[in-house]
C-alpha cells in the first residue's frame, strides 16, 4: 500500500518519547506520522519500574536531572492523572547504609526544589508498615507510580486526535535521501513482509537504544551502550508508598507499587548491542534482587513472585569527550545537520520516562525551527485523553462505590474514557481477565480504539493477562474476541501460542512454588485440554510478525 | 539459590491457582448472578482490596459462609475466611437493628424463653409475620424456632447435676443457645447416651453464644468478647481433664476454626479437646471403649444431611457410621447440598428467595426419598428443612438416644449409676 502523503515529520519509535513527540508535533499543526517496528511500549518504555520520580533519586548525583524530574513530575500529575498514582515515597536508611548520605540527601533535595520531609523511623513504619523495621532514618518525598503503557497509549491517542497517522509493525529498513538531506524512510511490514516508502521533511529518531541502529542506517554515528536492568514483579502490593534505599543509587534499591502489583529493581549490567532483543533474567540477578529487596521490605521473602523482566537503558556517549567513553547525563537532542551535515534528521535520546514530555518538546522545537513553524508547545497544559475532567467522569467518580469491581478497575485504567466501554448487558460485563478484572466491553473498546491487533497489544492496553494467572484463564477468551475482529482462526491460534510462550518466558526465572504450580496447570489446560501444541499452532515469538 | 528455595508465599490467598473449582461448588453462585463467586470475591478480590479498600464489593454480603469453597479447593486456600474477613474489615454499612437482634441469640433467647408460650404463639401469627417482614426485613414466610419455657441449664441443675457427679469419667458440654433456649431435649438425649456408657456430663463454668451469628452479622466486638469468655471456660474444663463436647456442628466449627481465623483468637492449646459428641462417641465405640446396644423394636427410615460446616470439619462420616449401626434404621444418604439457611441468612427478606433456591435440590431429594425423618447435626439446617419439606428433623445423637436399649447398654459398659429421670 503506497502512502503518498507528504508529511512534515516522521517519528521513529513508539515508546513514550516517540508517542509524546508525535503528540506534540500534531498539536502544533505538523502533518505527523508515528512509525513503530512492533507495538507501542515494546522497548524500554514497557520495561522499567513505572516510577514517577520526584527527582530525589538524582538529587545528590545529578541535580540537573533532579530539577527536570520534579518539574515534569508536577506537570504529569496535571496532564496524565489517570496514568499516575500519587503514592508518595520514602527514602530509608538501613544500619548498613549509615546516616551520612541521609543528611546530605535532604539538603540536596531542597536545592533541587524537591519537597523532602524527614520522618522519625517509627512514624515511617506507621505510614508504611511494610518497610524494614530496622531502618534508622526516613525521608518522605513526592514519588509516585506511573503506568507507562497507559501513558504511551494516551499520547498516541492524542496524536491521532490531532491528525497524526500511526503505523505499527512497520520497521525502518532504510532512508530516502536527496543529497545531504533525509527525505523519508523505507519500511518493511512485520505482517506480510511488504516494503513501502514514506516521505517527510524532517525525520525524528526516537527509537531508544534501537536509535543506535537507526542512526547507522542514516549514515551517522551515535555511540550508545545498552545497560540491562532486571526487575521482579510480585503478586500483590506489599507497599503503598514507593520505597527507596537512601544511599548512592545501587542494585535493587527501589520498590514501586504499581496497579495491583509491586516491582523491585533494578540490576545494571552492560550488555553487547546484539543482545538487546533477547534479554534473559539470570538466576544470579533474581537472587540479587531478592537479597537486596528484602532489606527494603522483608515481606518480599514470603510473597509470591509473578515474573521477571529486563529492560535496557540507552547510555549515550558524550559528544564532548573525544574518547567516546563518558556517558552524557540527561536529555540528548541531536541536530544532525549541525553535528554531521545531514539535513532533515534529528535524534532524541538519553533522558528517562519521567522526562519523555520534555524530550518530545525539545525534539519538536527543533523540528519546528527547521520547518519554520512558530507555534508554542502546549503539552504541559492540555490534559491527555483519559485525564480530562468531564461531567461524565465526575458522575462516575461520585458513584464509584456502587460500581462493580471491574468497572472500578476500568475507571482506574482508562480514566475519563471509561464511558466509552460498553456495559449494556451481562455479555458485555462478563469478565475476560478475572485477575485484572477486564470485561468483554473493555476488550472490545481496546480492539476498536487502541490499536490492538494481537493479544500482546491487548495486554498492554488493558492489563489482560498481567495478573496472578498470567493468561491461564483469559488468553483463550481474549483470543476468541480477537478472532471476531481479525477474522482468521489460524492467525489467532498462532497468536495465542505466542502469547502463552511470552508469559512463560517471564515466569521461567522465578518458576518455583505457586508460580510453578500455576504454569503447570496452565500447560495442562492449553496442551492437555485444548490440544494447543506444536502440531496445532506455531508460536512466532511475542513481538514477531503475525503470520 | 537458597533465597529462591525459601521464597514461598506465606499469603494464603496467593496459593490460588485460579482453577475456579470453588465457584463450581458455590451454592450462591448457582442461584444469584449478582454474587461474583468465591474465586473473585476471595483471592482475586483480595489483591484489589490490598491495592485500595475502595475495591471492596458490597456483593460479598451474599456469601453464606458455608465454606464449601474451602472443601472444594485443591490448594487449601481459605476462601471463605478471606471473604468473611473482607466483610468484617471493609464493609461500610453498620449492622442494622434486625441484624443485631438476629445476632444476639443469647439475649433474645433468654428474653423469649422467659415468655415462651406467648412468644411462640405471637411469632406464629400471620399479622405478626407480616409486620416483621414490613418493618424489620425478616421474611414473612420464615417459621421461627419455638422457644422452650424451661431452659436446659435450669433442667440440668434441677434434675441432672447430682447424678452426673457420680460417674468416674467426665466430659464438659457446650450446649449452645439452641439447646438452652429452644430445644433442651437434644441436651437430654446427649446426656442419656453418654450416661449409658458411663460418662458424666458437666456444664462449663460460664457459656455464651459461640458467636457464629454475631460474626455473620459483623458484630465483631461482641463476638470476640463472648469468644474470650467461652475460651476461658473451655480452658478451665480442659485444665480439669475434661474434653468439651458439642451437639451442634456449627458451634463446634466456630469455636475450633473461626475463633483463630476470623477473630484471631489463639485456641491451639485447647482445640484438640473440643469435639462433636458424635465424633467422640464413634471413637469410643471404634476403640472398644464403649458399647452400644440398640432396641429391637426401633424402626425408622432416616435420610442424613451433612451440614456445610460438618463437611468442612470432615466429620460427616462419624454421624453416618454410628447411625448405620442401628439395626432398625433404614439409612438414606443425601447428596451434598447446602440447605440454604446459613444461620440468620435465610431469615432476611432480601436473601429469602436465594436461601430457598439454594436448598431446593436438597428439599426435592428429601421429599422423593419418603423418609420418616431427616438427621442432621445443625439446628439451623433443621429449621430450614422442616419448614421447607414438612419432614421432621432430628440430631443424630437423638436418634441414637431413641434407639438405645439403655439397660442393656449400661450392663454392657458396666455402668451402675441409675439414669437421670425424664
Amino acid at each position: 500500500m503506497e502512502n503518498t502523503k507528504d508529511y512534515d515529520v516522521i517519528i521513529i519509535g513508539g515508546g513514550a518519547t516517540g508517542a509524546g513527540t508525535a503528540r506534540d508535533c500534531a498539536m502544533r499543526g505538523l502533518r505527523t506520522i508515528l512509525i513503530e517496528r512492533l507495538d507501542f511500549t515494546a522497548g524500554a518504555t514497557g520495561r522499567n519500574h513505572g516510577l514517577l520520580h520526584s527527582g530525589a533519586r538524582y538529587a545528590h548525583t545529578d541535580p540537573e536531572s533532579a530539577a527536570e524530574c520534579i518539574k515534569e513530575n508536577m506537570i504529569l500529575k496535571r496532564i496524565a492523572r489517570h496514568c499516575i498514582e500519587e503514592t508518595g515515597g520514602l527514602f530509608v536508611s538501613l544500619p548498613e547504609d549509615g546516616l551520612d548520605y541521609h543528611a546530605a540527601f535532604i539538603e540536596d533535595c531542597r536545592k533541587s526544589g524537591i519537597q523532602a520531609e524527614e520522618l522519625d523511623p517509627a512514624e515511617a513504619l506507621r505510614i508504611e508498615p511494610s518497610v524494614n523495621p530496622a531502618i534508622i532514618g526516613a525521608v518522605k518525598v513526592p514519588d509516585g507510580s506511573i503506568d507507562p503503557f497507559r501513558l504511551t497509549t494516551a499520547n498516541v491517542m492524542a496524536a491521532r486526535m490531532n491528525g497524526a497517522d500511526i503505523l505499527t509493525y512497520q520497521e525502518v529498513i532504510g532512508f530516502l535521501r536527496e543529497g545531504t538531506r533525509i527525505t523519508g524512510v523505507r519500511l518493511r511490514s512485520h505482517r506480510d513482509g511488504s516494503e513501502s516508502e514514506i516521505r517527510g521533511k524532517v525525520t525524528i529518531n526516537a527509537a531508544g537504544i534501537w536509535g543506535h541502529h537507526i542512526a547507522q542506517l542514516a549514515g551517522v554515528d551515535i555511540n550508545m551502550y545498552p545497560a540491562k536492568g532486571s526487575l521482579l514483579i510480585f503478586g500483590h502490593r506489599i507497599n503503598h508508598m514507593v520505597l527507596n534505599r537512601c544511599r548512592k543509587p545501587g542494585d535493587a534499591d527501589i520498590l514501586v507499587p504499581g496497579d495491583t502489583i509491586c516491582v523491585i529493581g533494578t540490576t545494571s549490567t552492560r550488555i553487547p548491542y546484539d543482545e538487546i532483543d533477547n534479554m534473559e533474567v539470570t538466576p544470579a540477578e533474581v537472587d540479587l534482587l531478592l537479597r537486596e529487596g528484602t532489606k527494603l521490605s522483608p515481606a518480599m521473602a514470603w510473597t509470591r513472585i509473578l515474573r521477571a523482566y529486563a529492560g535496557v537503558r540507552p547510555l549515550v556517549a558524550d559528544d564532548s569527550d573525544p574518547t567516546g567513553r563518558s556517558i552524557s547525563r540527561g536529555i540528548v537532542c541531536l541536530d544532525h545537520a549541525k553535528r554531521d551535515g545531514l539535513e532533515g534528521f534529528i535524534t532524541i535520546t538519553g533522558g528517562k520516562l519521567m522526562t519523555y514530555r520534555l524530550m518530545a518538546q525539545e525534539a519538536t522545537d527543533m523540528a519546528c525551527a527547521k520547518l519554520g513553524v512558530s507555534r508554542k508547545c502546549e503539552t504541559a497544559e492540555v490534559p491527555l485523553p483519559g485525564s480530562e475532567n468531564t461531567d461524565d467522569d465526575r458522575r462516575r467518580r461520585a458513584h464509584i462505590i456502587e460500581l462493580s469491581t471491574e468497572q472500578k478497575a476500568a475507571e482506574e485504567r482508562h480514566g475519563s474514557l471509561t464511558g466509552r466501554i460498553a456495559s449494556n448487558d451481562d455479555a458485555e460485563d462478563a469478565l475476560v481477565c478475572e485477575c485484572e478484572q477486564v470485561s468483554v466491553g473493555e476488550v472490545n473498546f481496546a480492539i476498536e480504539e487502541l490499536h490492538v491487533h494481537n493479544l500482546v497489544n491487548l495486554r498492554r492496553r488493558t492489563r489482560m493477562g498481567m495478573g496472578t494467572c498470567q493468561g491461564e484463564l483469559c488468553a483463550c477468551r481474549a483470543a476468541g474476541l480477537l478472532e471476531r475482529h481479525e477474522k482468521c482462526a489460524r492467525r489467532t491460534l498462532n497468536d495465542l501460542a505466542s502469547f502463552l510462550d511470552e508469559r512463560w518466558h517471564g515466569m521461567y526465572p522465578v518458576c518455583w512454588g505457586e508460580t510453578l504450580v500455576e504454569i503447570q496447570f496452565t500447560s495442562w489446560l492449553y496442551e492437555g485440554v485444548c490440544g494447543l501444541d506444536t502440531d496445532t499452532a506455531s508460536p512466532s515469538g511475542p513481538e514477531q510478525p503475525l503470520h | 539459590m537458597t533465597l529462591q528455595q525459601q521464597n514461598i508465599s506465606d499469603n494464603n490467598f496467593e496459593s490460588c491457582i485460579k482453577c475456579t473449582i470453588c465457584t463450581v461448588y458455590c451454592p450462591v453462585t448457582a442461584v444469584n448472578p449478582d454474587y461474583p463467586g468465591p474465586k473473585q470475591a476471595g483471592p482475586d478480590g483480595e489483591r484489589y482490596r490490598l491495592k485500595k479498600p475502595l475495591f471492596y464489593d458490597e456483593a460479598l454480603k451474599y456469601c453464606l459462609n458455608c465454606k464449601r469453597c474451602e472443601v472444594a479447593c485443591p490448594n487449601d486456600v481459605r476462601i471463605g475466611d478471606i471473604i468473611q474477613s473482607a466483610r468484617i474489615k471493609y464493609a461500610k454499612s453498620r449492622p442494622s437493628l434486625r441484624d443485631t437482634m438476629l445476632a444476639n441469640t443469647d439475649f433474645v433467647g433468654s428474653m423469649a424463653s422467659t415468655f415462651a408460650p406467648l412468644v411462640n404463639f405471637t411469632l406464629g401469627l400471620r399479622p405478626v409475620k407480616y409486620l416483621m417482614d414490613a418493618t424489620m426485613g425478616i421474611d414473612e414466610h420464615r417459621t421461627f424456632p419455638k422457644y422452650s419455657s424451661t431452659r436446659f441449664e435450669t433442667w440440668y441443675r434441677r434434675k441432672a447435676a447430682d447424678t452426673q457427679a457420680k460417674f468416674d469419667r467426665q466430659v464438659a458440654y457446650f450446649h449452645g443457645c439452641y439447646v438452652n433456649y429452644n430445644f433442651p431435649q437434644l441436651g437430654r438425649d446427649f446426656i442419656k447416651v453418654f450416661n449409658a456408657i458411663g460418662i458424666g456430663v458437666q456444664l462449663l463454668g460460664k457459656e455464651k453464644c459461640c458467636g457464629v451469628a454475631k460474626i455473620a452479622n459483623r458484630c465483631i466486638k461482641e463476638a470476640t468478647r463472648d469468644a474470650e469468655l467461652n475460651l476461658r471456660s473451655i480452658r478451665e474444663a480442659v485444665g480439669n481433664g475434661l474434653d468439651v463436647m458439642l451437639t451442634s456442628s456449627t458451634c463446634c466449627f466456630t469455636i475450633r476454626d473461626e475463633y483463630p481465623h476470623l477473630l484471631h483468637l489463639d485456641n491451639a492449646d485447647v482445640r484438640d479437646h473440643i469435639s462433636l459428641a458424635m465424633r467422640t462417641l464413634y471413637r469410643l465405640v471404634d476403640e472398644g471403649k464403649a458399647k452400644l446396644v440398640f432396641r429391637k423394636d426401633f424402626h425408622k427410615r432416616v435420610a442424613y444431611h451433612v451440614p456445610c460446616h460438618m463437611e468442612k470439619l470432615g466429620w460427616g462420616i462419624y454421624s453416618s457410621t454410628l447411625m448405620k449401626m442401628i439395626p432398625g434404621l433404614d439409612f438414606v444418604h443425601l447428596d451434598p447440598h447446602c440447605c440454604g439457611i446459613a444461620g440468620t441468612y435465610g431469615f432476611k427478606k432480601e436473601y429469602y428467595d436465594y436461601s430457598q433456591g439454594i436448598g431446593r435440590p436438597l428439599f426435592d431429594q428429601i421429599l422423593e426419598s419418603k423418609v420418616d425423618s431427616v438427621a442432621t447435626d445443625c439446628e439451623t439446617c433443621k429449621w430450614q428443612i422442616e419448614m421447607s419439606t414438612g419432614v421432621p428433623v432430628e440430631n443424630p445423637i437423638s436418634l441414637i438416644a431413641q434407639a438405645l436399649d439403655v439397660e442393656a447398654t449400661m450392663k454392657a459398659n458396666g455402668v451402675t449409676v441409675p439414669p437421670v429421670a425424664d
